[in-house]
């Protein structure tokens, strides 16, 4: 089993609280792994752990030395254009795969736009593009759809599944969103209380229905660890 | 413990990752860091007048300053140059800052304002303001109000510039936002562009304090019988480097000290800066 993610004994404090105690985790090369739990789980600390962003205080933790992020938000440089962004710090060689990227994501026509005159979805295809011309073996996505649109975002999840499922590098994906987990990921892991009380893997085929039983039941078992209970799957 | 040694051992192709330091420096290390350009260029002034290498007549060493300014400071020669010095600066300062704060916040945040005054402050700002020191003294005479009125204008400015500039940066959505909350034109103005301007507000601040320094020297030298300047006239007459050193010295001493104040003013005036985390 060839590892992309090992971290043992993960701790972060913040004043007095351990958002996270004591937190193992392993990622499988080209695995997909979400990461869900309510706010202030510690979710995003632990996606910033794996980037490099900020350090633990505790525990340690290994990662591929490729590894990209994209963020809430889609934090272009307004000062440079799209395919610029996309391509930022490699040099003008780069120029190639960057147009290709951004061919990938559906914004080919886009390459010369000024981050300020996209759209919110079309800025976090260009995030995306840039993510993914480093041809990364670490993937993190930090709720990189909370801002957009409903529709938008389902694009984007399709966008997503398709591009991870051509590429493989092992995503970790941050979201409070229950059913895009479930659509996305390989493995699903809560948190909960500065540690994982579920991680599960998603038993279900690719090109994932909604209204599958077993996908409704998934939902509802994840839903009650985030401390939300449904009535809706007591109905049948 | 088992696991601390598979971690150890390393993963193949793995790596540890390099988060940035934040904030890892004691603050004793820091200032004593800071100190050490100070204190170095101190003890190279000292061992240079204390060999010989400079004589008395070129420059005196810190001993004889700080003799003189003991001196200087019982006999109350130096505590009334410096009031009345300091007092020049300030007012001319005062003046020079409002009127390019009004300016600027007129000029940024309205087209008409930035029409009728942004030609005519970029056409005057390219005179040296040294250059009208003598038609000030035949206007104004040679009294307080032709000195006050050139740090005046020096200071006006780098305020017009950086207010202007800022004004126009801060964000047109907060102000829409503002506007959409039936605030009026003043009320925008106060409630959000003044304190969204406050970072270029200071900037333009410390430059013109700057500037209110070497303007006051320029103003002092129109015939002075009181101030720094005055001073300075007479220990030049008497070839006393000592008392130059020591005047050159407090120039420096009050431009730090007005900087240091307004540093200070900055955390006091934005506490939302110090609040900004990534996340």
């Amino acid at each position: 089993m060839r590892l992309a993610v090992r971290a043992r004994g993960l701790r972060k404090v913040f004043g007095a609280r351990a958002v996270l105690d004591g937190v193992d985790l392993d990622v499988r090369r080209g695995e997909f792994l979400a990461l869900l739990g309510a706010s202030g789980t510690g979710k995003t600390t632990l996606l910033r752990i794996l980037a490099g962003l900020d350090a633990a205080d505790g525990g340690s933790v290994l990662v591929p030395p490729v590894r990209t992020v994209v963020f809430q938000e889609p934090r272009l440089v307004p000062s440079k254009r799209a395919l610029a962004n996309v391509i930022i710090g490699q040099g003008r060689a780069a120029r190639a795969k960057g147009l290709a990227a951004l061919a990938e994501v559906g914004l080919s026509s886009h390459a010369g736009a000024w981050p300020a005159t996209l759209s919110g979805g079309e800025a976090q295809r260009v995030a995306l593009a840039r993510a993914l011309v480093r041809e990364p073996e670490l993937l993190l996505l930090d709720e990189p759809f909370a801002a957009l649109d409903a529709l938008t975002r389902l694009h984007m999840q399709d966008l997503i599944a398709e591009l991870c499922a051509r590429h493989r590098p092992a995503v970790v994906l941050v979201t409070h969103d229950v059913e895009e987990a479930i659509l996305l990921a390989d493995r699903i892991a809560v948190l909960r209380g500065g540690t994982f009380v579920t991680d599960v893997r998603v038993g279900l085929d690719r090109l994932r229905d909604r209204t599958d039983p077993d996908f409704v039941e998934l939902r509802r078992r994840l839903l009650a660890d985030l401390g939300v209970d449904t009535h809706a799957a007591a109905a049948p | 413990m088992s696991v601390a040694t598979a971690t150890e051992a390393g993963v193949e192709g793995l790596v540890a990752p390099a988060p940035p330091r934040r904030a890892g420096r004691h603050p004793a290390v820091t200032l004593a860091l800071r100190a050490i350009g100070p204190v170095l260029l101190l003890t190279a002034w000292y061992a240079a007048t204390a060999s010989g290498a400079l004589t008395k007549d070129v420059l005196a060493g810190p001993q004889d300053v700080v003799r003189t300014f003991a001196e200087l400071w019982a006999d109350g020669q130096l505590p009334e140059a410096l009031r009345v010095s300091v007092t020049r600066a300030g007012l001319g300062l005062v003046l020079g800052a409002s009127t390019g704060l009004l300016l600027g916040v007129l000029s940024g945040f309205t087209r008409l304002g930035e029409e009728l005054v942004d030609s005519s402050m970029q056409a005057l700002r390219a005179i040296p303001f040294l250059a009208l020191t003598s038609l000030f003294i035949v206007w104004f005479g040679i009294e307080e109000a032709s000195k006050i009125l050139l740090i005046g204008v020096a200071c006006t400015f780098p305020m017009y510039i950086n207010v202007s500039s800022g004004v126009r940066n801060v964000d047109r959505k907060v102000v829409e936002a503002a506007r959409s909350f039936g605030l009026g034109r003043l009320a925008i103005a106060r409630e959000v562009v003044l304190p969204g301007a406050l970072p270029s507000i200071f900037a333009g601040l410390r430059l013109s304090t700057t500037l209110s320094v070497i303007a006051l020297i320029a103003a002092e030298e129109i015939n002075v019988t009181a101030g720094l300047g005055y001073l300075m006239a007479r220990a030049t007459d008497y070839l006393r480097t000592d008392i130059l050193a020591l005047c050159v010295l407090l120039y420096a001493v009050i431009g730090l000290a007005a900087d240091l104040a307004l540093r200070l003013a900055e955390r006091v005036t934005m506490p939302w800066r110090r609040a900004v985390t990534i996340r």
